[in-house]
């Protein structure tokens, strides 16, 4: 019953998966698990209708390939000693680890707005995982919006799943993208990547220095049908079936929060802290990826084969190293241009709410001095969601930083809270 | 006492109850929290308003307070709910503990009721099944102790008391000197819970850790605290470390499972997922159902914990200026108005509610050199 | 990619999707919301991936499960709170 591995990675997107192969290469016994029914995490997220695309369908092959352990539909509930509690939707059990690669990724920065809760609206890399899990997208009139690359790529799939993608609006100026794309010859594969988005895009409107105001609902007040833009040209009305607005990505730190994993500030958020070689500062736990701040997939994949050769005891090459330095730095100038501008922080107003598992306004937060104060009198955060939504917005919007984490990790089963540790 | 000074350390909710009742009676109130307000044992706890009957000073205590929770019982915030308490007893031999109790509450003047087991089921039906019965105390209640804090504080502040973020660093011979410098004059009432050594070392005092797990909302599975008779003896037993079955419907249909009792005087407020096991399985003995639901949260908090397990209520032996309201372990939710009430009481030598007597500090204190 | 279904219920209606796709997916052929807010709202799928716990539905009995991480799978009953 006491399942034990040199390396059990967590995460299986592009990091986790290449963290997976470069261990099990140095003959390590090596498990991989993900709380998703498949693997892939979310660029490489299964789509119903399109076949992968061959670096996809290699990546994820390479990183299953037996003897590596494939443990899907598993989430790490807590933590002990050298041992994580997962459970599945059927059982729970303890796996042991002789060095742990967090490669958690990240999540969708959501931020609150006038309407944000309206059902209609969703991220912008929410459109997309939920257009490749199947949902009904065919004849959709759909805005996306917000900021950052990611939304080139929704679109892109939004309009694969047959929605007509009404406009993409960033909020970044104009004049901050241009520069980005003049700089953008040093990343050659970014720069045809770039290109072939656009292509695919053609005849949708891409709005630069344009923000959503508030998703307008239908008469019956239930249902989005339009959305209030404003930029360059003014404000404007565009009717709609979907907003699919996400402000770009933030780390997914609970499990290294829960492990006592030193952090680094990323922006108003923050990432696991890592040294050359993917080192956490705890002994036998490693980092790749976008928990580490976000990077992109090339990233992804170079930062995951380091932890997994240094999690398996092997030397690193340093050509290795040198890709990640010129990967992070594209990720730097991604974040330059992609800087979020004060206007969207000041889009919620004192009634929006924040907290929309417990459903409180950003105005029940007024007079509180910390998250903790507010939490205890308002509720805020101590939903389903546990304040991932809401602390990160709120952290994003200046208000309180967040703070750490609590087991579960998810939502878990009082009978996995039970489970018996094996003796280790 | 009009304009008397009065300076209160530490705003859990003793500190909070404190500082209300001095500013109605009309003290110059100063409250010195550097934390959030209720956020320190009182953020952490149930909130289960309880007359417990193993100690009759205690008791004398909890049934003052809960007829003065009735002045709180319609405040939004307090999410104040009398689901009265059911005592379940496994077998014969814990009912057979049943009518004592009973006459001990009912000599206090507490209501009480004998359940059988067809009663209990009727109760509570997602309890196991041959359980042979237990108790019910139907005026015992339940509220969210950190709001109530709050609210307190507030009521103070209205009647111009203020908050200083700040910490005590020590008492001086007449008043208390504060971290960021400053030094504070007047009469000193320390109520800072756990922490209490830092100020008044001769008073001993120890941290008791509790775990606590709250679930997603289940309405209607359940309607009453729910405890095991053997609670009590898991409360103030000696033990190192013990469980019981103790289980809450919150307001919210979420339900609250506790508890769980070890002496951490280091005060680590990491979750033990050995003691949570234990704890979880004590209640699915009880309340198999639980197995199954999905819990949010688990978190510890720190009962303190004087060494006879009576709070610290009056003036500190040795120290003209300074007076104590601190070591509630696990009922000082329920004890904190009645607590005010009796410190006031004996700060304006007036004759008390109830005897203070049995909660004196000298009872166990070293003298604390002046 | 290929063209196997699976057939669910949602609160009693059936529903057909292609295999893989999630429960969200086939809620979502309904329009009908995912849940109610502690005040009363409708609520659909915010995040997609799991984070947000928007998409609750109670799946064969078992209350308060993200559908947005669940493939569907024939059999199913799904009910939601809206
Ligand atoms: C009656 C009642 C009902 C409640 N209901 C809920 C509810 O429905 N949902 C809910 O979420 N909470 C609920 N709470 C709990 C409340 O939010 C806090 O969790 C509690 O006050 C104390 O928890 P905490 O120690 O985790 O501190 P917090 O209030 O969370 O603040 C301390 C911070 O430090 C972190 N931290 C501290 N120590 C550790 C450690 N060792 N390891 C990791 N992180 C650590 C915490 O995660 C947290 O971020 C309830 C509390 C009460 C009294
Ligand atoms: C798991 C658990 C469950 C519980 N369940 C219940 C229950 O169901 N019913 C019940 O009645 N009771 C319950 N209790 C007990 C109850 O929580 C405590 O008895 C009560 O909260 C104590 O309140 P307090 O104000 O003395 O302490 P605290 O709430 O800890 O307040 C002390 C305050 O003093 C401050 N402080 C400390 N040092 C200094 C300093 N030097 N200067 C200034 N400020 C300082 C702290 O920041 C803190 O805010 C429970 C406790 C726990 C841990
Ligand atoms: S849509 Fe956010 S958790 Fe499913």
């Amino acid at each position: 019953m006491a399942e034990r591995y040199d390396v059990l990675v967590v995460g299986a997107g592009p990091a986790g998966l290449a963290a997976a192969q470069a261990a099990a290469g140095q003959g390590a016994r090596v498990a991989v698990l993900d709380a998703q029914p498949r693997a892939g995490g979310q660029v490489w997220r299964h789509d119903v209708r399109h076949a992968p695309s061959a670096a996809a369908a290699r990546g994820i092959h390479d990183g299953l390939k037996p003897p590596i352990e494939w443990l899907a539909g598993t989430s790490v509930v807590a933590a002990q000693g050298d041992a994580l509690l997962v459970q599945t939707p059927q059982a729970a059990r303890w796996l042991h680890y002789g060095n742990l690669v967090l490669a958690t990724g990240a999540r969708e920065l959501l931020l609150p707005f006038p309407g944000w809760t309206l059902p209609g609206v969703v991220g912008a890399g929410a459109a997309q995982a939920l257009a490749k899990q199947g949902w009904p997208l065919a004849g959709k009139r759909v805005v996306v919006a917000g900021s950052g690359p990611l939304l080139l790529a929704a679109a892109t799939t939004l309009r694969a799943h047959g929605a007509h993608v009404v406009a993409i609006c960033e909020q970044a100026e104009a004049s901050a993208l241009r520069g980005f794309a003049a700089g953008l010859w040093r990343w050659p594969g970014k720069l045809l990547q770039a290109g072939r988005l656009r292509l695919q895009l053609a005849g949708v409107p891409y709005r630069g220095g344009t923000v959503v105001q508030r998703a307008l609902p239908a008469a019956d007040g239930c249902l989005l049908r339009a959305v209030g833009i404003a930029g360059p040209r003014g404000t404007e009305r565009l009717a709609c079936d979907m907003l699919a607005v996400g402000y770009g990505l933030i780390p997914n730190m609970e499990l290294a929060r829960l492990l006592g994993c030193a952090t680094q500030a990323f922006g108003a958020h923050a990432a696991v802290q890592v040294d050359a070689r993917q080192h956490t500062s705890l002994d036998h736990v490693y980092a790749a990826g976008e928990a580490c701040g976000i990077g992109g997939v090339d990233c992804a994949r170079i930062e995951g084969a380091i932890a997994g050769l240094a999690a398996a005891g092997a030397a690193v090459p340093a050509g290795l190293l040198r890709r990640r330095g010129h990967a992070r730095a594209f990720a730097a100038a991604l974040r330059r241009t992609f800087a979020l501008r004060p206007q969207v922080h000041a889009l919620a107003s004192a009634d929006t709410l924040v907290c929309r598992c417990e459903d409180v306004t950003l105005g029940m937060l007024d007079g509180h001095a910390d998250f903790r104060s507010a939490k205890l009198a308002t509720r805020c955060g101590m939903g389903a969601c546990q304040g991932r939504i809401c602390g990160a917005a709120l952290a994003e919007l200046g208000r309180f930083p967040h703070a750490g984490s609590r087991p579960p990790l998810f939502p878990a089963r009082l009978s996995t809270l039970a489970h018996a540790e094996p003796a280790s | 006492m009009s304009g008397d000074v009065l300076i209160v350390v530490g705003a859990g909710i003793v500190g909070a109850a404190c500082a209300e009742r001095a500013s109605a009676e009309g003290f110059d109130v100063t409250l010195v929290e550097p934390g959030t307000v209720g956020g320190g044992a009182t953020a952490a706890a149930m909130g289960h308003l309880i007359a417990m009957d193993d100690d009759p000073a205690e008791l004398a205590l909890s049934h003052y307070s809960l007829g003065l929770w009735n002045s709180l019982a319609d405040l939004p915030q307090a999410q104040f709910s009398r689901c009265g308490t059911l005592w379940v007893a496994a077998d014969e031999r814990e009912l057979a503990g049943v009518p004592a109790k009973l006459e001990r509450l009912a000599a206090v003047g507490i209501h009480a009721e004998a359940v059988d087991s067809a009663a209990l089921y009727q109760l509570e039906p997602a309890l196991a099944p041959r359980l042979a019965g237990g108790m019910l105390v139907p005026r015992d209640a339940v509220v969210y102790g950190p709001a109530v804090a709050m609210h307190l504080v507030e009521c103070a502040q209205a009647r111009g008391a203020r908050l200083l973020r700040d910490r005590a660093l020590r008492l001086t011979r007449d008043g208390v000197e504060l971290h960021g410098g400053r030094t504070l004059r007047g009469t000193v009432l320390v109520a800072t819970g756990c922490a209490l050594r830092e100020l008044l070392p001769a008073l001993p005092m120890r941290a008791r850790k509790g775990h606590l797990v709250i679930t997603q909302r289940y309405p209607g599975l359940l309607r009453h605290q729910t405890l095991e008779l053997g609670y009590a003896d898991s409360a103030h037993g000696s033990d190192d470390s013990s469980v019981a079955f103790n289980v809450q419907p919150r307001p919210t249909g979420q339900i609250l499972i506790g508890s769980s009792r070890e002496f951490d005087d280091a005060m680590d407020p990491a979750v033990s997922m050995p003691m949570l096991r234990r704890m979880l399985e004590r209640s699915f003995r009880y309340l198999p159902a639980l197995r199954g639901l999905d819990a949010l949260r688990v978190w510890t908090g720190f009962r303190p914990t004087s060494i006879d397990g009576r709070p610290y209520i009056g003036r500190v032996p040795g120290m003209e200026h300074a007076w104590v309201a601190a070591g509630h372990e696990g009922l000082g939710i329920t004890t904190a108005l009645g607590t005010a009430c009796l410190l006031l009481d004996q700060l304006l030598q007036r004759p008390t509610a109830i005897d203070a007597a049995p909660f004196d500090p000298a009872r166990l204190a070293a003298t604390v050199a002046a | 990619m290929n063209d196997a279904t699976v057939r669910i219920t949602v609160n009693g209606q059936p529903v057909e999707v292609a295999e893989g796709c999630s429960v969200a997916a086939a809620i979502a052929r309904l329009g009908v919301p995912f849940r109610r807010s502690v005040r009363g709202e409708p609520r659909q799928p915010l995040c997609g991936m799991g984070v947000c716990f928007e998409c609750r539905v109670c799946i064969d009995g078992v209350a308060g499960q993200r559908a947005c991480m669940l493939q569907a799978r024939t059999g199913m009953q799904v009910v939601t709170d809206g």
